[in-house]
């Protein structure tokens, strides 16, 4: 009995049992969690963090990290308010807001693999540069959105459910299909496993790095421009440590830091599973100072379920 | 006890050191089953059996690294029931791993004391460490200045590092698994006389290793392993063939490890003209014909490897042509290389070959891949058919093709990496750098045996080997490199150990002399 238990959470599939376990187990114990009305908020919540965490996903198991995602969202924000403003076209917006994600990331990327400076180093270098950025472009404050159809990217609602949540799905299904299906994916969990080895089996390393930050850089762009619909402007302050969620909710959801491993199952859960704790914290109206605690802890215990299984799994 | 029975010279010594039916099982696998032996007092006993034959995790239960499921270690009369490898040094044992436990920016001296700094209130005493540790080094005839930081050492210094721990320890049991995989012949030579002098103490000494040669030289009484179980025990070597051994780690007879087939060269396929990169400044030329299993023999260090690496792309080329076929290629990488027919298996497999963490079926498709997938889209068929196709073709002994390759021995993991390049389209060149380097004897004739098929499809093949045996055995035409140019070339009715390691050595040593070392290596 024991041992079927032990079997079932140190498992390959223990994280997703464990989220199951514990949304049963919220949904039970925590009033008012489980209405559809709390279920969308809950979604809503984590929409950001979770697109974000699809390629974040890709680039820590590429061995690679991104620090910049936080100031990249502000700043696509900034600049798809700013754009439609000007141009009277949110489209246009758009538009910028993906191709300024985009530019950012190809630069971390270019400078990462091309003149081989460390990853940590150099996104900590874009994050305040971009950061910048987006405080000169505002002058430091807010930007107010001029057509209020903008607002309506966020607001409205297909089959019930709001745009952005269909938006996090649809890359959710897509990242998961780049992970498992794609020569593209393939190659970013071989370069994680060795990069060396990769470049001598052929793999072409630094071009598949670059595409990983570029690809990075345009989601952050499309998560900046629903987030700035969401709060209705475009907030050069937004997002401000976006990177360590998005890498918590990547490293609960069984991505190594190591590179080389990554699920998309796995990913999800992790987000869901930040966005639980903090979604039932706030139902249970528990000060925010707590919640810090309690995302550390449980960030800690994911990290060490994930020890034990893989000694449970055992190297022979 | 048991195998007291068994012994051959009738006379039983004192044992010391014993196994008694140490099992160790894994969910779904036995790794060792029901395996006692004993060693004497003052022995040098061998270890021996092919990859996966349980030697590792014989010796992990030693080191306290894995528990017995049953059984125990005696030592000296006393059960142990240490469950730490800080519990295997407190009874006195030390485990010599392949990968050596040193911190490369300490000094020699810092790692001998690390964790027992003497000290005062807190403060080391240098002065105190240096002496302590040069006693030490001198007992035990080591001569490596203590005040050296590890990073500066060579492999074979950093192994006496490791030994010193030993002797720093007092150990009784001392095991070393495969001391000598990266050692050079000299080095050898001074961890063997490093031996000698520990045995002549008392010491027990267990020694794990593939290469019947040392083992016969070195060791006072022997155990083969087979899949787990214990295959022989020799109290004595005496009367004990190598033939005997091999059989006995195999489980089959094999009359002729190389196996040599003569075949037809065909023409030309590879030029190599006025190579040159930043490893190997002199210009190098030379070619190897479709058919032909070309060799390149050379002492470590005479830039065989990097002229590999210049030929299949991994280093920059600074000057020089490569033909295939007649047609000059310009790869500039190895994608590029691949792409023309040309493809390398790394002398160094863990760092340059192998992708850890992700499955043999990754392994195989990584490269082959982009033949049968569309717009960047798997084919999935396709790949789990390659992969099933070449763990059966190549004999990877693996449960699934989802398997880590990290998990599998040295052997099937060398097979997968050639499952890589046979799954290509178009090779007309392979280059094996050390293609049996760590691998046991009855994987190493799959492997040539597979060399020469490849050979017989027309393809030239270029193998890399610093075993003098291994290419006088395979090869029908031997390049020499010496350093960094090529100084002589046989062919295979040419060959003679002198002429080849002649050839290979800088003017001021004797061949003689190197050469009946080279031979025990």
């Amino acid at each position: 009995m024991t041992n079927q238990l032990k079997r079932l959470l140190l498992g390959e599939q223990g994280l997703v049992v464990i989220f199951v376990l514990a949304f049963a187990l919220v949904s039970l114990l925590v009033p008012n969690f489980l209405t559809e009305r709390n279920m969308l908020g809950l979604f809503q919540s984590v929409v950001t963090v979770g697109i974000v965490a699809c390629t974040m996903m890709l680039c820590l198991s590429a061995r690679d990290f991104d620090l910049s995602v936080g100031s990249t969202v502000a700043f696509a924000g900034m600049v798809a308010v700013m754009v439609s403003n000007a141009t009277g076209s949110i489209a246009a917006g758009l538009l910028a807001a993906l191709a300024c994600g985009a530019a950012v990331g190809f630069i971390n990327g270019f400078v990462i693999a091309k003149f081989h400076i460390n990853a940590l180093i150099t996104t900590l270098a874009t994050m305040q540069i971009v950061r910048g950025l987006a405080l000169i472009a505002s002058d430091g404050r807010a930007v107010g959105i001029n057509d209020p159809n903008f607002y309506q990217l966020a607001l409205s609602k297909l089959f019930g459910i709001p745009t952005p949540i269909w938006v996090l799905v649809v890359l959710f299904v897509i990242s998961g299909f780049v992970l498992n299906r794609t020569v593209f994916g393939k190659n970013t969990l071989a370069i994680g496993g060795n990069p060396e080895a990769s470049r001598l089996a052929g793999v072409n390393v630094d071009r598949t790095r670059i595409w990983i930050f570029a690809l990075q850089g345009m989601v952050c762009g499309i998560a900046g421009v629903l987030l700035a619909s969401r709060i209705t402007s475009g907030q050069p302050n937004a997002a401000v440590g976006l990177e360590l969620s998005v890498i918590s909710a990547c490293v609960l959801g069984g991505v190594s830091l190591a590179g080389g491993r990554a699920t998309m199952s796995g990913v999800i859960v992790g987000v869901m599973i930040m966005g639980i704790a903090e979604n039932a914290m706030n139902l249970l109206n528990i000060p925010a100072f707590y919640q810090y605690i309690v995302r550390g802890i449980i960030l800690l215990l994911a990290v060490l379920l994930d020890n034990l299984r893989s000694s449970a799994l055992g190297r022979r | 006890m048991k195998n007291a029975a068994r012994r051959a010279d009738g006379v039983k010594p004192m044992a010391f050191l014993e196994f008694s039916r140490i099992t160790k099982i894994y969910p779904g696998v036995t790794a060792l089953a029901d395996v006692s032996f004993d060693v004497a007092k003052g022995a040098v006993h061998g270890l021996m059996g092919e990859n996966g034959a349980g030697k590792s995790t014989l010796i992990k239960i030693l080191s306290g690294d894995l528990q017995a499921n049953e059984g125990r270690i005696t030592i000296d009369g006393a059960p142990q029931t240490y469950a730490s490898a800080k519990g295997a040094y407190n009874a006195g044992v030390v485990v010599i791993h392949q990968e050596l436990q040193l911190v490369p920016e300490l000094t020699v001296a810092e790692n001998l004391v690390l964790g027992r700094f003497p000290a005062n209130a807190g403060i080391i005493s240098r002065r105190r460490m240096f002496v302590d540790v040069e006693a030490k080094l001198k007992s035990a005839g080591i001569d490596i200045d203590p005040a050296r930081k590890i990073k500066t050492l060579s492999i074979g210094e950093r192994q006496m590092v490791e030994i010193a721990k030993a002797v720093m320890l007092d150990a009784r049991v001392i095991a070393l698994d495969e001391p000598t995989s990266s050692l050079s012949s000299r080095e050898s030579e001074i961890l063997f006389a490093l031996i000698e002098r520990l045995r002549s103490e008392g010491k027990v000494i267990l020694y794990v290793s593939h290469r019947l040669d040392e083992v016969f030289k070195l060791c006072d009484s022997l155990t083969v392993l087979r899949d787990g179980k214990l295959a022989a025990h020799h109290a004595s070597l005496k009367g004990v063939t190598r033939d005997q051994v091999v059989a006995e780690m195999v489980g089959r007879e094999i009359s002729d490890i190389w196996g040599y087939r003569p075949r037809k060269a065909g023409q030309t396929r590879l030029t190599v003209n006025g190579l040159r990169g930043e490893k190997l400044l002199q210009p190098v030329s030379f070619e190897a014909r479709a058919g032909e299993i070309l060799g390149f023999f050379g002492l470590i260090g005479a830039g065989r490897s990097e002229l590999m690496r210049l030929v299949y792309g991994a280093d920059r080329r600074l000057g020089g042509s490569i033909d295939i076929d007649g047609k000059p290629i310009d790869a500039r990488d190895p994608r590029g290389s691949i792409r023309a027919g040309i493809v390398l298996c790394s002398e160094d497999r863990k760092h340059d070959g192998i992708v850890q963490g992700r499955s043999i079926e990754e392994n195989i498709n990584i490269s082959s891949r982009r033949h049968h997938s569309r717009f960047g889209i798997l084919n999935r068929v396709r790949e789990i058919e390659t992969a099933e196709i070449f763990i059966k073709k190549l004999r990877v002994r693996t449960p699934s093709r989802k398997q880590d390759i990290a998990n599998l021995s040295g052997g099937n993991q060398q097979k997968v990496i050639l499952g890589r390049w046979l799954s290509e389209q178009g090779v007309r060149v392979l280059i094996v750098d050390e293609p049996t380097r760590g691998i046991d004897v009855g994987a190493k004739s799959e492997i040539y045996e597979l060399l020469y098929d490849l050979a017989d499809d027309g393809l030239a093949i270029i193998v890399v080997s610093s075993e003098l045996p291994e290419v006088m055995g395979i090869c029908d035409r031997v390049l020499v490199m010496c350093g960094g140019r090529i100084s002589a070339e046989l062919d295979r009715d040419q060959f003679a150990e002198k002429a080849i390691l002649a050839a290979a050595l800088p003017d001021k040593k004797t061949p003689d002399a190197i050469a009946s070392r080279e031979q025990t290596a």
